[in-house]
């Protein structure tokens, strides 16, 4: 049986054998939860390392010198900002009209349920299998050629799904009441979403799009087959070398020729490219979390 | 230890805040064993907050600081040596929503006897009588007793409320605190769960929170009247509701406010 419950409450030997599991269990948990940060400031801490001979502003505004064996990576940074914002041009407003058709509009029918299977699978498919999909459909059949148009929107179709999850997820955030008490003074569903949703879920619509510009930067494999090159001849410091329909180099692309291509690379190079390639991903995400600090201290609920 | 008289808890000059906010202003009460109480006042009166005084459910926020003195049983539940778990183990809590696990039946009335216990000490004889008594106890034995494998979370409300009282029989509480128990309920839900209030008298101190004065007056032996963190009065619930001894309670029995 039990013990008898006492009246002063004290801790029986039973509740101190449980509460010492107790501290157990919490300092497990605090571990697991500090592991994860170790990796990342390792790192970090290793990357920086090797490439500090190479660190420097000269290093990202100077173009590859002596056969991408000395030098910088200008090309290779201004074509990953041009890749990255091109094709979230594309697929930030297409992402957001769905996932609000999808959120707002969309009724339980198997039509709408297959859009959304659709999207759900779209996400789990491998960048390998977009970067095919890119060759074919843009590279081929659309006659954009190898290009930074066709490496661009295989990119957008690789972030797209995600984008829709997670402004689905933003737009369902905002309390369902908000919507009805638009309803019940006439408004139109989209005058409710204009008047009501959008602003109190932009914060987190623009934190998931943002979230992509990481993904769109380190992937290789879509650019590889639809418009990276290893090398592509640029002038020091020109902000505006490409066009459109011509390939470019990527900072991702620029670290694996580095790594793998190239013989007699200075050593601290490709760490220094891929200080620059994490140095940029983390500037775009703490503007994206500065950015949704920013709007959520404006939102009152 | 030897708990004075007959009183079950009993406050000295409890004043509790949350942040800056004065939530509770020198409670001194006697609450007195065996009895129901019932706590009545307007919203935001500090009727829960002081409920929850009662087994330490509000220090969970950070924010909150207490003064004054607590004992139960008369014990001071703010010794150093006094065990959440111990107390809380005897101190029963009853909230407004039913809040059955999503388990079984049995399941859910066992529930704190295999929290306090080692698994070998509890053969399933043990458990099944222990879930017989409580179910009785609260009168669902005769409709659930070939159902008691059934989920807790289908049942209807006014059974989940019960299974919800029923989960801490077990324990043998000496105090059962209930917040508003019958107002996600409808009246025949409401009478039922007052019968078995009344039913349980005696075995415990009963605590019971609410909004409706008609329940406090049929289904309380005491009552206290707050207002605005403050008690206001604290007598025997016939004479607080025909002649309130305070213009300010006879202004909230007969509804002028609240």
């Amino acid at each position: 049986m039990t013990d008898a419950p006492e009246n002063n409450f004290t801790a029986t030997p039973l509740i101190r054998k449980r509460l010492r599991q107790e501290t157990m269990a919490k300092w497990i948990f605090f571990g697991m939860a500090a592991a994860m940060v170790v990796p990342l400031l390792l790192i970090i801490g290793y990357l920086a390392v090797r490439a500090a001979p190479s660190l420097s502003l000269e290093f990202i505004l100077d173009v590859p010198r002596r056969g991408m064996t000395a030098g910088g990576i200008w090309p290779a940074l201004v074509g990953t900002i041009y890749l990255v914002f091109l094709s979230l041009a594309v697929s930030a407003p297409i992402g957001i009209l769905a996932a609000i058709y999808l959120n707002e509009y969309a009724r339980d029918n198997w039509f709408n349920r297959v859009i959304n299977l659709a999207v759900l699978n779209l996400a789990g498919v491998p960048s390998i299998v977009h970067a095919l999909f890119g060759l074919g459909a843009f590279v081929y059949a659309a006659r954009f050629g190898y290009s930074i148009i066709s490496a661009a929107l295989t990119l957008a179709i690789m972030t797209l799904p995600v984008i829709i999850a997670s402004t689905r997820e933003a737009l369902a955030s905002v309390p369902p009441s908000f919507r009805e008490a638009c309803w019940n003074v006439g408004a139109t569903r989209w005058q409710a979403i204009r008047a009501v949703v959008l602003p109190n879920a932009i914060s987190g619509i623009l934190t998931g799009v943002i979230l992509q510009v990481s993904r769109a930067a380190g992937e290789t494999a879509p650019i590889m087959f639809t418009g990276a090159v290893f090398f592509k001849a640029v002038e020091r410091g020109d902000l505006f070398p490409y066009y459109l329909d011509e390939q470019c180099m990527a900072l991702s692309m620029h670290l694996y020729t580095l790594s793998t291509q190239v013989p007699g690379v200075m050593e601290s190079i490709p760490y220094a490219t891929a200080i620059v390639l994490l140095g940029s991903v983390l500037l775009v995400n703490a503007m994206a979390i500065s950015l949704r600090v920013y709007l959520r201290t404006r939102k009152k609920w | 230890m030897n708990a004075p008289s007959s009183h079950s808890i009993t406050t000295r000059d409890l004043s509790l805040w949350y942040g800056t906010f004065q939530a509770l202003k020198n409670v001194t009460l006697n609450i007195q064993h065996g009895l129901i109480t019932s706590l009545i006042g307007p919203s935001g009166c500090g009727k829960t907050t002081l409920l929850r005084c009662f087994n330490r459910v509000n220090e969970r926020y950070g924010y909150v600081t207490t003064k004054g003195e607590i004992r139960l049983l008369g014990k001071n539940i703010y010794d150093a040596n006094v065990s959440l778990q111990a107390l809380r183990r005897s101190v029963g809590m009853v909230f407004q929503r039913p809040n059955p696990l999503p388990i079984s039946v049995y399941e859910n009335v066992v529930f704190g006897l295999r929290i306090h216990s080692e698994r070998r000490a509890l053969p399933r004889r043990v458990l099944d009588d222990a879930v017989e008594k409580a179910l009785t106890e609260v009168g669902l034995w005769h409709d659930l007793k070939d159902h008691l494998d059934r989920k807790a979370t289908t049942l209807q409300l006014e059974q989940q409320q019960k299974l919800c009282i029923a989960r801490l029989l077990p324990l043998k509480p000496r105090i059962i605190l209930m917040d508003e128990p019958c107002s996600a309920l409808d009246v025949e839900a409401t009478r039922a769960i007052e019968e078995l209030i009344f039913a349980l008298k005696g075995h415990y101190t009963i605590v019971i929170v609410t909004h409706n004065m008609a329940q406090a007056r049929r289904a309380s032996d005491e009552c206290i009247f707050m207002l605005l963190g403050e008690v206001m009065e604290h007598r025997r619930t016939e004479e607080l509701f025909l002649t309130p001894a305070n213009s300010r309670t006879s202004d909230y029995i007969e509804g002028r406010y609240g």
